[in-house]
């Protein structure tokens, strides 16, 4: 069990982790996300009593790191992969660290097993390659045999024989009733191992529940239309009889629909009623990177803007049309499905005055909105002006790629 | 850019949370769930130096450094033995130990260096966060390192030193020289042992303080030479009384103090050099005691 309670670390007049409040529990394995620079790295040296808290506390099994009996064999760290004298042995960096907690020298043995690393156990670990330096940092981890484990990407620089080893070994070192917290910036990782979440940005708690939570409360599963390619005024009859049904439609890059609000059937039968073939109806479940996406966008340090490379470019032989950029770059919405319902939503940017009245998904405009399927839905407000508007989800495909930095600059 | 978002509220806590009494597990070594089949020792400083000393073994650099003092020390003492000797000097009753005095005065360099390295070298790999993970108890870290350090730099000068006086002494002893007592054995060998690895424990404080293995290496040998360097260059006469003291306190002089052929008569004399370096020593590793319980690693 590791609980923080009012946690902050200021460096200088950076404040790098804010009055955090968690609770890591036993027996599950709790995925710790954030974007880089949010603190993650920071709170993980703090629970481990490598940085001392401005503020606050943090304990494991009651304790403070640095006053836990014998802390190694309770717990076990991968901080980073390369933390490791690269002149020394694998077999004698973890025999030194076995040695200062009083475990036998064979349970060195045993974990360079466990790890794999057995054959290039005597090897210095300069040369080992990122994969290998994890294996090792992981072994470090195990050593102690502990209750609580901790790691910062553990996965990074693994074959997917090695992630799918990591995350066995994360699940069956749960199941074991062990305390398991796991940071990693792969979310498709986090959605099979994770059972638990924590996610920071800026430094401070934007979430603490089940993965199965994080996904509904922050992302809105849709349904993909598409109707015949070569009728376009098919697809403008169904989206205005959708919408008068009171659905929601946005257009996508590829000319297909997206519709909440009502369900598949309902859909299907507006398409009949008002004659509309359809070559697509499919239910769209979001992913956790796609929730993850719309949490945190508001909270991101360092994102990458679209590359313009302004006055180098040749200018564009007539009648020939820009590229088509590709979904999420230099795109601060795109992965911005609207909430489900805007009242219990802590994380949307609200404070963020500039992108309220901005925002294409309306996500900020439409405070009114109530839970629920049939209520409107803040895709209702710009679904007609879409494709109009600089609306960076459904740019038209003709739209100049300056266009599409708007949003950016606006901010 | 935007704001940050408003924190949750902590009020909208999991349901795990409702019941702290019953979800959180009483406080204990043993914590909740899972409990290692192997049995969990008591640490103490023994494990450490255990761990340091295989830390210390298990490198390149210590094997280095020590060679290159082992080949400085004996190579530059059986040299100028053979020189003098060679020259069939009349050396009017000196102790022939005194010879060994440059070679471990070049030696130093390395002791410096190995002394660094044990400390400063960890953070340099980041090393120093697995090791502080896995001994919380960082005092007890820096202890151990230091304690094996010295123990090792002496033994190591013992060795070259008192193989140097054998050596310095069979190849002079029909030239006049003076057959060495008892203290100036002493001092010759266990003595200048003792004051190179305190200096070199001084240089392990100061890479423990600094942090940084180039850094801190230079700090030290700018220790050694600058006093003698700057004195050199004290040419007016109200400044003679700190040349006089810069010599005198220099560390090529308080060493050669232990061969008695000191730079200048006055100034320290005996034992004074061990006693002024270990004051130094205590003093820095007092320092990075207190600098290492209080920073972040």
């Amino acid at each position: 069990m590791i609980e923080a309670v009012g946690l902050t670390k200021r460096y200088g007049d950076k404040t790098a982790v804010y009055n955090l409040s968690f609770q890591v529990r036993p027996g599950a394995v709790t995925g710790f996300l954030g974007p880089n620079g949010s603190g993650k790295s920071t709170t993980m040296r703090m629970i481990l009593g490598l940085d001392n808290p401005t503020a606050g506390q943090v304990t494991i099994g009651g304790y403070p790191y640095r006053k836990l009996p014998n802390a190694p064999r309770q717990v076990g760290a991968l901080l980073d992969a390369k933390a490791v004298h690269g002149g020394r042995s694998a077999r004698n960096h973890l025999l030194s660290l076995a040695q200062l907690s009083g475990i036998p020298a064979r349970r060195v043995d045993e974990v360079l097993g466990v790890v794999g690393l057995h054959d290039v156990a005597r090897r210095r670990s300069k040369g080992f390659s990122l994969g290998m330096g994890q294996r090792l940092g992981i072994a470090a981890a195990l050593l102690g045999d502990p209750q609580v484990l901790l790691f910062d990407e553990p996965v990074n620089g693994l074959d997917p024989e090695g992630i799918l080893w990591v995350r066995n070994l994360m699940k069956s070192l749960a199941a074991e009733g062990r305390t398991v917290f796991v940071s990693s910036h792969l979310m498709s990782e986090m959605a099979l191992t994770a059972d638990h979440l924590i996610v920071i940005g800026r430094g401070q708690l934007m979430a603490d529940m089940s993965v199965t939570d994080f996904i509904s409360a922050n992302s809105a599963d849709f349904a993909r239309v598409r109707t015949p390619d070569s009728e376009p005024q098919q697809r403008e009859k169904l989206s205005v009889a959708i919408t008068e049904a009171g659905g929601h439609v946005l257009p996508e890059q590829d000319g297909a629909l997206r519709v909440t609000g009502l369900p598949l059937p309902r859909i299907s039968d507006i398409a009949h009623d008002s004659d509309v073939r359809l070559w697509e109806l499919s239910p769209h479940q979001a992913s956790l990177e796609e929730a993850y996406m719309r949490m945190t966008q508001g909270a991101v340090d360092y994102r990458s803007t679209t590359d313009q490379k302004a006055g180098l470019q040749q200018p564009l032989p007539p009648g020939a049309q820009p590229p088509v950029p590709v979904p999420g770059q230099g795109q601060p919405g795109w992965y911005a499905p609207p909430p489900p319902q805007q009242g219990g939503q802590p994380f949307t940017p609200q404070g963020t005055p500039s992108q309220a009245p901005a925002g294409p998904y309306g996500a900020p405009g439409v405070p009114g909105a109530a839970p629920g399927a049939q209520a409107p839905n803040p895709y209702a407000q710009p679904a007609p002006q879409a494709p109009a508007g600089p609306a960076p989800a459904a740019p038209p495909p003709s739209a100049p790629s300056a266009d599409l930095t708007k949003p950016e600059d606006a901010r | 850019m935007s704001t940050p978002p408003p924190p949750m509220p902590q009020s909208a806590a999991p349901d795990w949370r409702a019941a702290p009494g019953a979800a959180r597990p009483a406080p204990g070594p043993a914590g909740a769930g899972y409990t290692s089949p192997i049995p969990v020792v008591r640490t103490h400083l023994g494990h450490a130096l255990a761990s340091e000393w295989t830390k210390i073994k298990s490198v390149r650099s210590t094997m280095w450094t020590l060679g290159v003092f082992v080949a400085l020390v004996v190579g530059i003492g059986a040299l100028t033995g053979m020189v003098v000797a060679s020259s069939d000097p009349d050396l009017g009753g000196e102790s022939p130990l005194s010879l060994g005095f440059f070679g471990l005065l070049l030696g130093g360099m390395c002791v410096i260096t190995l002394g660094v390295l044990t400390t400063a070298s960890e953070y340099g790999t980041g090393m120093i966060r697995t090791t502080m993970v896995a001994c919380p108890s960082r005092g007890r870290v820096l202890a151990a390192k230091a304690l094996v350090f010295f123990g090792l730099a002496f033994v190591v000068t013992l060795v070259c030193a008192t193989l140097i006086g054998f050596l310095h002494v069979a190849l002079l002893e029909e030239y006049n020289a003076k057959d060495p007592s008892g203290e100036e054995w002493l001092k010759g060998t266990v003595g200048v042992s003792l004051y190179l690895a305190l200096l070199g424990t001084l240089s392990l404080a100061i890479g423990s303080v600094i942090r940084h293995s180039a850094g801190a290496i230079t700090i030290m040998i700018g220790a050694v030479l600058a006093p003698l360097v700057i004195a050199l260059f004290m040419f007016s006469s109200s400044l003679e009384d700190v040349q006089q003291a810069l010599f005198e306190y220099s560390i090529p002089n308080q060493m050669s103090i232990f061969y008695a052929n000191s730079l200048s008569d006055s100034g320290p004399s005996g034992w004074d050099p061990l006693w002024i370096m270990l004051v130094a020593t205590g003093a820095a590793l007092g320092g990075a005691f207190a600098l290492l319980e209080k920073r972040d690693v």
